[in-house]
């Protein structure tokens, strides 16, 4: 669209109940916060998908660098016993 | 239905009003709907068909229970779709061509912060299916004030350009403003026996909340005393504009073709 160069992108967080996270939905141009959290409601809650909108401008969100992920990631792939899956698990205590 | 019990007079009174009502909101939801897919970007593209969606679903309880009330066997679809141009009476605002976008948002300004109202009022109809459908439509109205209050205020208060365009649309749509408030023996009846309120009852909130905003895009309405002495007037009686056939056209083009067919 010809108005991304001048209207700001912001990311969408909706709630979809009480008691849950917000989590992110997608994303939407608009010129200040007000209008975005009214497209916001537009594009993403039009079949009753929420009870909360947050919305976030984009340039905000500080992300990983993709090209870094190996640094960031790779060290978690070998210390499987961090998952707590070593523990033997009386039978008095039933589902965990 | 307790219509059936009704003095003539009265529940002619009632289905008149319906009808204006409904269509008010089916033509300016037609209207809004001819964006759908060129609004000047995807955000509002789903805004204002949304909003049109509202109109509609509107239009359609209104249609249905002017139906009942009219007790001859004619459906919403009857009264939406098959009618002649002079039948319907809706406000000409409400037929007027779109305009820019600033001429959409202004227009659809004006007609919901008086339906937010109206519906408000409509709340303790004496007739319990008005009185639920204003209940629900109040909601909607609000949101659809929401929405176009921040783009007025927006264009109003934004470049050079947008500004100038606004200034544009609130010339040419102010003459249309008197027949919001328009008092007749149909309106008269219904307010007398409390099934819908009197339009003219609304101009003092219509207009405090239009200044408020107003006074945000900074822009000003002409007089009060202006605005609702003179003016265009005539869809209530059916009188049209000259754009009312070719959206007609549009409008009922499926049913006329291929009568009584169904989604």
């Amino acid at each position: 669209m010809s108005t991304s160069s001048v209207t700001p992108l912001w990311e969408v967080f909706i709630r979809p109940r009480n008691g849950l996270a917000h989590r992110h939905c997608g994303s939407l141009h608009a010129a200040d916060a007000q209008m975005a959290l009214q497209a916001a409601r537009d594009v993403y809650t039009r079949r009753g998908e929420g009870q909360s909108i947050w919305v976030v401008p984009s340039s905000n969100i500080v992300a990983s660098d993709p090209s870094a992920s190996a640094a960031f990631f790779d060290p978690a792939d070998d210390k499987i016993y961090r998952h707590p899956t070593f523990y033997d698990i009386p039978d008095d205590v039933g589902h965990m | 239905m307790q219509s059936a019990a009704l003095p003539t007079a009265e529940s002619d009174a009632r289905f008149i009003q319906l009808v204006r009502l409904a269509d008010d909101h089916l033509i300016l939801g037609h209207r809004l709907s001819e964006w759908c897919g060129h609004a000047p970007m995807l955000e509002e593209d789903l805004a204002m068909p949304n909003i049109a969606l509202d109109l509609l679903g509107q239009a359609r309880a209104l249609y249905s229970h002017a139906g009942i009330i009219e007790n001859k066997d004619r459906d919403e679809d009857a009264l939406a779709y098959r009618r002649l141009e002079r039948e319907y009476t809706n406000l000409l605002m409400c037929e007027r061509p779109n305009g820019d976008f600033a001429h959409t948002m202004l227009r659809q300004l004006f007609f919901s912060v008086f339906m937010k109202h109206y519906w408000l009022s409509g709340e303790s109809s004496s007739d319990p299916v008005v009185a639920a459908l204003a209940s629900k439509a109040q909601k909607e109205s609000d949101y659809h004030v929401r929405h176009c209050a921040q783009w007025v205020i927006r264009l109003g208060d934004g470049t050079d350009e947008s500004a100038a365009r606004l200034a544009k649309a609130l010339q040419a749509l102010t003459p249309y403003l008197h027949e919001l408030f328009e008092s007749d023996s149909v309106t008269q009846t219904n307010g007398d026996v409390g099934f819908l309120p009197e339009p003219s009852t609304m101009q003092t909130r219509w207009r405090a909340d239009i200044d408020t905003i107003f006074d945000l895009a900074k822009l000003c309405l002409p007089s009060v005393e202006n605005l609702l002495t003179q003016g265009k007037s005539g869809g209530r009686q059916g009188l049209h504009s000259e754009s009312m056939g070719f959206l007609l056209a549009e409008l009922q083009f499926l049913q006329r073709t291929y009568p009584n067919m169904q989604w």
